[in-house]
């Protein structure tokens, strides 16, 4: 076979068969509704999913349902109507789109979402808890809250998890999953099977494998797929499919072609060259998505590497695989590392970002806080600070939000993003980087008429 | 060609500024923005020219900025005016570390290397508390002309404390103590210093490093200099031009750009 037809077969096919997934995972969903058949909802953060599979239950995860109506433009119908009922602006808009969603009937732009039969959470966000009481207060669902110890400091601890207490902490969220297991065989209908989890526990094992390869292979210049924009679409496919030989699979087939990518130069911008490494910190801009991700790729701007796919992968990113030998033991050893790596992403992340930017030799790094979570946005000015004080970078702060587009600015926005460019521009001719443009092209007169 | 020009559109005003072949302001000029974007950059443009009765033809390039900077539709480029008033600034007054700018609607603390690149930048967000807003909402409560503002202010003692961060709101705040019977002067420095601290804010976010230099509108406003000066402990630069600082950067950008093209042209030749 020609290079040309394997460039052909190979690039694209993860956008592709990502969004076909994608597709199938909400048809599976709307099938479930219609049927009535019991669903948990779970979140991302520490979401036990490949137990909750384990019982072959439709797997609901009521972030992505809420992203994906600010992805499909729908966001403040669901928002709107919330507010009405009477949530301030305030609250999380993921919650408010998801109460919505509620009140309309499970009705989604990707289909119909079953209603929850229980629901399993952790305190890895504190609005998890309260989201669990309004649909046990709307339904009665029993709502099952894992209490997963965190840091007990200002830091995250270097010495963990070789220190004593993890063991400690371990067997208190072994004790509560085993806990949990008779009330999903209930609620499912189904026996436990140890095999089967150990089944699915085995497939996150290969999906995880591909998932790191796939974030280190982005090292390569130009980086193979936007971290940002493509990441989240990884992201997505990697939390609703955990647990399946479908995802393991594709991400082992999004491997190879990233690998190819790399091997033929092909970057991750369609239209243009790579001019600029970025990290990209938060949650992006959903309401405008793909325009929020024009805004930096039309001046050459590539997101290497993004805390997105570091704090909601459920701990993929973490090396740590479980232990087929004993599954449940090494089920929460998974849920307590994913948890507190999930938490410490987004609180502690500065030291991650300093080794981001020397291991993917980024230029810049662009942190996003959002209105409606304060909890991914909390630090990221001391983390910003901390970083232009130890590395040579530029570092861009915009603020907006993930689901409210009444508080994205899109003017605001471009005119803070040209100026990072234009920033990044100068400096790049004085250090006299410039890939060969001449010294007037270089500069920030380079950012014309866009 | 002998010059080359800066036009900053502005959310409240436009300035235009032509300069000459050894970057000196040969002619400058300052107009209400209005609705129409496109014809108050031409028009400034024109009246900057007509200052000293240069002809359009003798302008080599032209570079746009501000939020209107896209529609400077006879410019050759467009630069952000965070970008253009560190190299005014830095132009103007050579030692600039930080540049603080307040405009009509957003206030911007920019940090500078020696020459004027950005180093770090920081603006309002969302909200235009800590602009020249907020000193037009007190004027509209206190039924003043806006240039009065600033001298009025001076003649304050003891400033009332201004709380909310809102500038809508601030209107209702300061008919609250006209209602409690503060002094006009009072109150107008109390607005004063609540711009000030909150700009101040900005600048400790991207580090305040000798000199700053104050650009903008609200430049003008003397006694926004004299609280600023105060609560920093410095004296801030402050020129005629710091207006026009954003047009003047521009107008340097215009100016490199038209001398590295001609550098070009004299390498193909040479080649």
């Amino acid at each position: 076979m020609s290079s040309a037809l394997v460039a052909t077969d190979l690039v694209g096919r993860g956008a592709r068969e990502g969004g076909r997934l994608f597709r199938e995972w909400y048809a599976g969903l709307t099938r479930a509704a219609e049927n009535g058949d019991p669903a948990a909802y779970v979140f991302v953060m520490g979401s036990l999913a490949e137990l909750v599979r384990s019982f072959d239950m439709p797997i609901v995860f009521p972030e992505i349902n809420s992203l994906q109506t600010a992805v499909r433009k729908t966001a403040d119908e669901y928002l709107s109507l919330a507010e009405d009922h009477g949530y301030s602006p305030d609250v999380c808009g993921y919650v408010k789109a998801d109460y919505a969603l509620q009140v309309r009937g499970g009705e989604h732009p990707m289909g119909r979402i079953p209603r929850p039969a229980i629901a399993i959470l952790t305190n890895a966000c504190n609005t998890y808890l309260k989201w669990g009481e309004i649909w046990e207060r709307m339904y009665g669902t029993p709502v099952a809250a894992i209490d997963v110890p965190g840091n007990r400091g200002a830091s995250p601890r270097p010495e963990w998890p070789s220190a004593a207490d993890f063991e400690r902490d371990r067997v208190y969220v072994e004790y509560q999953i085993r806990e949990l297991i008779p009330r999903l065989e209930q609620v499912s209908g189904r026996p436990f099977d140890i095999d089967r989890l150990r089944e699915v526990l085995d497939r996150t094992n290969r999906m995880g494998r591909a998932w790191r390869r796939l974030l280190e292979i982005n090292r390569s210049s130009p980086a193979v797929f936007d971290a940002m924009l493509e990441g989240t679409i990884y992201l997505g496919v990697a939390n609703a499919l955990r647990g399946t030989a479908e995802a393991a699979d594709y991400f082992e087939d999004l491997v190879e072609e990233m690998e190819y990518k790399a091997a033929h130069g092909i970057g991750a911008l369609v239209d243009g060259e790579e001019r600029h490494r970025l990290i990209f910190v938060g949650v992006p801009c959903y309401p405008i998505f793909r325009r929020f991700y024009q805004l930096f790729s039309e001046w050459g701007g590539t997101f290497v590497s993004s805390t997105y796919t570091w704090f909601a992968s459920g701990g993929l990113e973490d090396p740590f695989e479980y232990d087929l030998a004993r599954p449940i033991e090494s089920l929460s050893e998974g849920v307590l590392r994913g948890v507190t790596r999930a938490v410490n992403a987004m609180l502690f992340h500065d030291h991650a970002l300093i080794e981001a930017i020397d291991t993917f030799g980024a230029d810049g790094v662009v942190y996003h806080p959002v209105k409606s979570c304060r909890t991914v946005s909390t630090g990221l000015a001391d983390s910003r600070r901390v970083v232009l004080e130890q590395r040579d970078v530029l570092c861009l702060y915009i603020e907006s939000d993930m689901m409210d587009k009444r508080v994205v600015s899109e003017a605001q926005l471009k005119n803070r993003i040209d100026a990072f460019f234009e920033g990044l521009d100068s400096r790049k001719l004085r250090k006299g980087l410039s890939g060969g443009e001449s010294a007037a092209a270089a500069g920030p007169l380079a950012g014309s008429s866009r | 060609m002998a010059y080359a020009a800066g036009v900053d559109v502005g959310s409240t005003q436009t300035k235009a500024v032509v300069i000459d072949e050894t970057a000196t302001i040969v002619g400058r000029s300052l107009i209400p923005t209005g609705a129409n974007v496109v014809t108050a950059a031409e028009h400034a443009f024109r009246l900057a020219l007509d200052d000293r009765g240069i002809p359009d033809t003798e302008v080599g390039f032209v570079v746009g900025t501000g939020y209107g900077r896209y529609r400077v539709e006879f410019g050759d480029a467009q630069i952000t005016e965070i970008v253009c008033h560190a190299r005014g600034a830095a132009r103007m007054f050579p030692r600039t570390g930080t540049v603080l700018d307040m405009g009509g609607q957003d206030t911007k603390a920019i940090r500078v290397r020696p020459g004027g690149d950005v180093l770090d930048f920081c603006m309002n967000d969302k909200c235009a508390a800590g602009t020249g807003r907020f000193l037009q909402s007190a004027a509209v409560a206190l039924g003043m002309d806006l240039s009065d503002l600033g001298p009025a202010a001076l003649l304050g003692k003891r400033a009332v404390a201004i709380s909310t961060t809102c500038t809508v709101f601030a209107e209702t705040e300061v008919l609250s103590w006209l209602g409690r019977g503060k002094k006009i002067e009072d109150i107008l420095l109390g607005v004063h210093r609540s711009i000030a601290s909150r700009s101040i804010s900005l600048l400790r976010r991207v580090g305040v490093e000798a000199e700053v230099t104050f650009t903008g509108g609200v430049t003008k406003n003397p006694a926004m200099v004299q609280v600023l000066n105060e609560l920093l402990e410095l004296e801030m630069n402050v020129s005629e031009e710091s207006h026009y600082m954003g047009a003047l950067g521009a107008a340097l950008f215009a100016l490199e750009r038209m001398q590295n093209s001609r550098k070009d042209v004299v390498k193909e030749v040479v080649a």
